[in-house]
């Protein structure tokens, strides 16, 4: 058994100055090979699979277990134990699951959601254009556009969104203690379980009513159609505002790639640079996490059925292999193949919704305030180091 | 070229859809796929290529016919 000590500790720190880069050692790890042992907060030292076409592999293969309750799984951190619905189990019945909820975010229904994901999004840049200067961008806008978007999908008023959005953040904060995280799971849980109850007696056109009428033909319990609905609030929202923050500075900070982005007359160019960003920032690092059912080989060492399988996909998004010079920002390359929505059937169900979202922030927002810029240092901007989504707290910007 | 689907693995992800939609679809009541063209014409081959890569559960087969 190797020592401790010489085993990395996952996940790693950024470098200073370098907030939109994968960690340093990281990088050397997938320099040096494809499978790395490192050290999770709960002292297990799983496998780190270090790149793109290995992770691929790992994530589509069928002797890999997403299984949140096998004790194998690496997990996240304390207190995330289920509740996370079909994300956390294999198939056949994550696919059961899954698919309860596949018809509302088919390419087809989510494209007739655009005028009313757009209404939001014009709506919260007349809301930013006709308040204060400086304001902050997260609370003022990309926090309220996606959570605006997934309450009306799931019909959840808005009106509690301090209630959710501070539990969610809990979720996904790494120094959260695991019974804080309980806790904020289970309040999550018994809010929208009572909204999904109210729905079995009167079903709408909303996503929780859909759930509801599962109940009611006894497909769903009643806890297993309220862990879909924290699942989707949760996923519905955090990650997307995170993404819309990261993504507005990464391109004040570039700005000949923002005039680019900006000035667009083809369509294609804000499309291909919603994959570019989602590729190049990859918010959720914190790595895919699977174990090993039976014995399987990746990148030509042989891994063994029970250990750990952690892919850091900001790693493999930034492989050279996959992307050539993959460091440079450049939101006219074809990124379309990076696995920031993961790989393999639990890869994000959302993700057409996610790139309407951008698609239409980034039409609106730099246009209707082409002076958008930075109200403080860089340097102070506080990223979020110790989350499982990757982002920053605040973003005062001014125009 | 001759394209197959696996509906088992399909985890209706969407992908298909957005890069190829004149020959995939997807199922209205749980998102799976559908095939429309199995046999795509010259100028899709590229889009199907590009699915097939992207797919996520490694649904999408493609045959190359002689």
């Amino acid at each position: 058994m190797t020592s401790t000590s010489e085993v990395p500790p996952f996940p790693m720190p950024r470098a200073r100055g370098c907030p939109f880069d994968p960690p340093p050692t990281l990088r050397g790890l997938q320099r040096e090979g494809p499978l790395a042992k490192v050290e999770l907060w709960d002292g297990s030292t799983p496998w780190l699979v270090t790149r793109y076409a290995d992770q691929r592999a790992v994530l589509t293969d069928r002797r890999v277990s997403a299984d949140m309750s096998n004790p194998h799984y690496p997990r996240q951190g304390p207190g995330i134990v289920g509740s996370l619905s079909f994300i956390g189990i294999d198939d056949p019945e994550h696919a059961r699951l899954r698919r309860m909820v596949g018809s509302v975010f088919t390419v087809k229904n989510v494209a007739a959601m655009r005028p009313a994901v757009r209404r939001i999004v014009e709506e919260a840049v007349d809301a930013l254009l006709a308040g204060p200067r400086p304001v902050d961008l997260v609370e003022a806008f990309a926090l309220p556009v996606p959570s605006l978007v997934i309450c009306a999908l799931l019909d959840v008023p808005y009106a509690d969104h301090d209630f959710f959005q501070t539990r969610s953040r809990l979720v996904v904060n790494r120094t959260t203690t695991g019974e804080q995280r309980t806790e904020a799971m289970l309040g999550l849980a018994d809010y929208l379980g009572g909204l999904v109850a109210a729905k079995v007696d009167d079903p709408g056109d909303d996503l929780l009513s859909r759930l509801a009428v599962r109940i009611r033909a006894g497909e769903l319990t009643h806890r297993q159609a309220t862990d879909v609905a924290v699942l989707l609030l949760l996923a519905g929202h955090e990650t997307t505002a995170n993404m819309i923050a990261l993504s507005t500075l990464l391109l004040l900070r570039n700005p000949a790639q923002l005039a680019l982005l900006r000035d667009a007359q083809d369509p294609v160019v804000v499309t291909r640079a919603v994959e570019e960003m989602l590729r190049y920032l990859n918010i959720t690092h914190g790595g895919r996490r699977r174990f090993a059912a039976a014995d399987l080989e990746v990148g030509g060492q042989v891994v063994r059925a029970g250990e750990g399988l952690v892919m850091p996909t900001d790693i493999a998004n930034r492989d050279p292999a996959a992307f050539p010079d993959p460091d440079r920002l450049d939101i006219t390359r074809d990124a379309r193949h990076h696995i920031a929505f993961g790989f393999g059937v639990h890869q994000c169900l959302g993700q057409p919704l996610v790139r309407l979202e951008l698609e239409l922030v980034y039409r609106t927002l730099f246009r209707r305030i082409p002076g958008l810029r930075l109200a403080g240092d860089f340097e102070s901007i506080p990223f979020k180091h110790d989350a499982l989504v990757y982002g920053v707290y605040e973003l005062p910007v001014t125009w | 070229m001759k394209i197959t689907v696996d509906d088992d693995r399909c985890c209706g992800a969407g992908s298909c859809v957005l890069l190829a939609p004149d020959v995939f679809d997807q199922r209205d009541e749980d998102g799976v796929v559908v095939l429309l063209d199995a046999r795509p014409g010259e100028h899709l081959r590229t889009a199907v290529r590009g699915a097939a890569d992207v797919c996520p559960a490694a649904a999408i087969a493609l045959h190359e016919e002689g």
